[in-house]
């Protein structure tokens, strides 16, 4: 068991769990994931590590709640346990110290895996330029965390109910506008987000690293639910991303595979709002 | 003599009309009047032609001739020196190219059901309850077994029988490898692989899941810090291979890997009661025709597919799968279309399969491998409609653990080199099961974890007493 040792709400759908996890707090590194299974009966959840502590062997998880299964997930409180973790699953994103400024762009949820991403380029000396963008401002979090690793930070709402009104992507546009050093973009958030900053660095030629989520099992390599097609090629994200170079995913795909399970989640949705607050009953 | 019967005893099954739609065991196993009446059949060879057909060497007629004089509990015994999982090989083995294929009766008439009297005798042990197996004291030294398969399963028990400390350490949340996520319950229930492993851990096997090793552990740092003696890796070949045509990312093109692990390992066959979805279709297309094609195309009808039909490039004799599976397949109304093979898998607006392109093949000269090579005939292209395609064409090594151990010589399939104990090219590395050899079988697997457990054993005993010169 993996004991829930804090849980924050960040908003009304988004939440934020510390579980105990030695193992994979001691290894993890910025950009990887890990796999949890709240009970018996629960779905694999990939979930970015959005931050660790290794002398605690704790590790931060930040979760929109969605389907079934985050709901489920929701629904633990601190001192609670969630049966499995595993991790830390996936190749680190490569840091290295560059002769200009970078740019982080978290979007929505995309935040809280963005933010170890940020820490870490700015611990290896780069001038660290971070984009936050969500729906409105009550959807935003940790933004004194985002701005005390970067040198700027860009808050966006698309309904301008804080910060910039509008899209990451005209925040970004305009940084580049004016910086046209800019060496490299990293990117996390809804699929559609990440290919609108993809489309947005393509002509700036500016190489871009996108952080794909598709539907994932095992998170070894064993199963292939995670297939992605990237400059041609099929890759299987747990293992050879999550990180790609963002102009060469196939994007209308990965949006295409996410829908597979859609009718089956509305049933598990269903059910679930069927049965009293309490969750699963297991009375089907 | 004129007792015997000429004919071996049938086994006795689920309809296939009621099996089509549960998952419960197929083939029932055989009453003690069966199993003594197929027992005498065996006629006690001098040289026994069987058990040079036996990976392990199981002492076949020995067995046999318990259960023949009634003596259940001394053929367990006998079984038991050779296969520690005798419930699980007499389930999955495929007797028909080993054991029984030796075994002198089948040259006039059927060899003998040995597979069958296998399972026999192991379900009555476990019927009586759990025989409590005795360590030998206490060794002092540990060792690390990665992946809980049946080759990680078997080096542990060996080893914990002869007194180490062994730690086994699993990826995934449970333990049985292929046996757990792979094999579906209908033909291997999980309730005999849950019983193994509790035999395992009253032997005082230590269980560590959600490890994998690679990213949350290294074989260096167990072996340089952790202070284990020796590692075994018996990750095995769990790398669903696809076939690089067109098509093969849209919706509803799945690993079997991934559509039997949705099933088995997370119950999807309970969803939403349990939280993994599987998808399916009313047209299903599976790519193979090995076990794993069969366990899908099975799997399928159950979850209520209206046509599945196998699609394989060569021709029936070729299929790689057990005898026994293809004959229950094609009972429970799977389809083969055989010398075919896809070119391309054709999706609709919304990205998901609605047809499969095809090519027709003819059988021609012998390859490599000494089956005649299908051919693929010109002009022969057709359509078939489908809107699922599980695709069951092999597996390969998955890299993780070996990529992530310097110095460890892989072959360029990716495979561990390994010789016949499992020795590897690091001291104190050992290595055996589908890792080493590719996707083969469960008794190679268990073989290999066992040969290694010996080799393990003496490989520390020597450097003990080298130490302590
Ligand atoms: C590497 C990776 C990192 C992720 N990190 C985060 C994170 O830090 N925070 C966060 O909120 N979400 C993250 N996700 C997405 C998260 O895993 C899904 O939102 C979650 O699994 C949905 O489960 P559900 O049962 O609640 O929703 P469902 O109702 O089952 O599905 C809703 C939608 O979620 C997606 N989804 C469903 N099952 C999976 C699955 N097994 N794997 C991936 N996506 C799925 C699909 O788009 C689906 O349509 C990440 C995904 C990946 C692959
Ligand atoms: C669907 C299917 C049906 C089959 N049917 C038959 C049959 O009827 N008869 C037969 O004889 N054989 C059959 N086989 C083949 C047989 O199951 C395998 O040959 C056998 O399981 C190999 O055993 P193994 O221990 O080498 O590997 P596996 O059973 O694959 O076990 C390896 C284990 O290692 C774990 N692992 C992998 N990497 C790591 C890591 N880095 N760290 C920690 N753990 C790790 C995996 O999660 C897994 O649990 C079938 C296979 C499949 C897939
Ligand atoms: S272990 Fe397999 S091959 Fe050996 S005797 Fe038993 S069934 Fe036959
Ligand atoms: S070869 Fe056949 S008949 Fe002879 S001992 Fe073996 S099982 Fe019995
Ligand atoms: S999640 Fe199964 S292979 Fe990537
Ligand atoms: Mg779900």
């Amino acid at each position: 068991m993996y004991p829930i040792v804090r849980k924050e709400i960040l908003s009304a759908s988004v939440k934020l769990f510390d579980l105990k996890a030695p193992l994979v707090a001691a290894k993890a590194k910025a950009g990887q994931f890990f796999i949890l299974r709240s009970d018996e009966k629960g779905e694999r959840i990939p979930l970015t590590i959005a931050d660790f502590d290794r002398e605690q062997g704790t590790i931060t998880a930040i979760f929109q709640e969605i389907g079934a299964g985050t709901r489920l997930l929701g629904q633990l409180e601190a001192g609670d346990a969630v049966l499995d973790v595993v991790g830390p699953l996936g190749v680190p994103s490569e840091i290295e110290r560059f002769d200009g400024p970078v740019v982080v762009v978290g979007g929505g949820v995309g935040i809280a895996p963005i933010y170890p991403i940020a820490r870490a380029l700015k611990e290896a000396g780069n001038r660290v330029v971070s984009i936050i963008g969500a729906r409105n401002k009550e959807l935003l979090f940790w933004e004194e965390k985002m701005a005390a690793v970067s040198d700027e930070l860009i808050v966006c709402t698309d309904d301008g109910s804080y910060g910039r009104k509008g899209f990451v992507t005209d925040a970004l546009k305009d940084f580049y506008e004016a910086n046209k050093d800019l060496q490299r973009v990293w990117a996390i958030g809804p699929m559609p987000m990440m290919r609108a900053i993809a489309n947005t660095t393509r002509p700036m030629g500016v190489h871009t690293i996108v952080s794909m989520n598709p539907l994932m099992m095992d998170g070894t390599g064993m199963c292939g639910a995670c297939r992605v097609l990237v400059g041609g090629e099929t890759k299987f994200a747990c293992v050879d991303g999550p990180e790609f170079d963002g102009h060469l995913v196939d994007f209308d795909l990965a949006l295409k595979r996410l829908t597979i399970y859609r009718d089956e989640e509305k049933r598990a949705l269903a059910a679930l709002e069927h049965h009293h607050e309490g969750g699963r009953c297991g009375c089907h | 003599m004129s007792l015997k019967e000429k004919i071996r005893q049938e086994m006795p099954c689920q309809d296939p009309q009621v099996r089509r739609a549960n998952f419960d065991e197929v083939a029932l196993g055989y009453t003690e009047e069966q199993a003594v009446k197929e027992a005498a059949r065996c006629i006690q060879c001098k040289k026994p032609k069987c058990r040079e057909g036996c990976p392990v060497e199981v002492l076949i007629p020995d067995f046999i001739k318990a259960v023949a004089e009634r003596d259940f509990a001394g053929a367990a015994v006998k079984l038991k020196e050779k296969n520690a999982l005798p419930a699980i090989c007499g389930r999955v083995c495929p007797q028909e190219s080993q054991c029984e294929e030796k075994c002198i009766l089948g040259i006039k008439s059927e060899p003998v059901a040995i597979g069958r009297l296998e399972r026999f005798v192991a379900d009555w042990e476990m019927a009586q309850g759990a025989s409590a197996t005795e360590a030998a004291p206490a060794k002092g030294a540990k060792v690390a077994v990665i992946g809980a398969g049946p080759a990680g399963l078997t080096c542990a028990a060996e080893l914990a029988k002869l007194g180490y400390a062994v730690t086994v350490f699993e990826a995934l949340h449970t333990a049985g490898g292929v046996l757990m996520y792979g094999i579906p319950e209908f033909r291997l229930p999980k309730a005999i692989v849950d019983k193994e492993i509790a035999n395992l851990r009253q032997l005082g096997v230590e269980l560590q899941f959600n490890v994998v090793i690679g990213p949350s552990m290294t074989v260096e740092e167990l072996m340089n810090e952790q202070g284990y003696a020796a590692v075994f890796l018996g990750t095995g070949a769990g790398l669903p291979n696809f076939m690089g045509i067109p098509g093969e990312n849209l919706c509803g093109v799945f690993s079997a890997n991934e559509f039997l692990t949705r099933t088995n390992l997370m119950k999807g066959f309970r969803f939403p009661e349990y939280g993994t979805p599987v998808k399916l279709g009313r047209k299903v297309a599976v790519l193979g025709a090995g076990n794993v094609a069969m366990d899908a195309a099975r799997t399928a009808v159950r979850l209520g597919a209206e046509e599945v039909t196998i699609v394989y490039r060569r021709s029936d004799k070729e299929m790689p799968a057990r005898a026994e599976e293809i004959e229950h397949a094609r009972e429970e109304g799977v389809q083969f279309k055989l010398l075919t093979n896809p070119v391309e898998i054709i999706g609709d607006e919304n990205g998901w399969v609605k047809a499969m392109k095809c090519l027709r093949y003819e059988l021609g000269e012998p390859d490599a491998s000494g089956r005649r090579k299908p051919v693929a005939i010109p002009g022969s292209e057709f359509v078939m409609d489908m809107d699922t395609v599980i695709v069951a064409i092999g597996t390969g090594p998955n890299p993780l653990a070996t990529k992530s151990t310097a110095g460890l010589e892989l072959n360029r399939r990716g495979n561990i080199v390994a010789d016949e104990e499992g020795r590897t090219s690091i001291p104190g590395v050992f290595a055996g099961g589908d890792i080493v050899t590719g996707a083969a079988t469960v008794i190679l697997a268990m073989g290999a974890g066992k040969k290694a457990a010996q080799a393990i054993d003496a490989y520390i005993t020597a450097k003990a007493a080298e130490a302590a010169n």
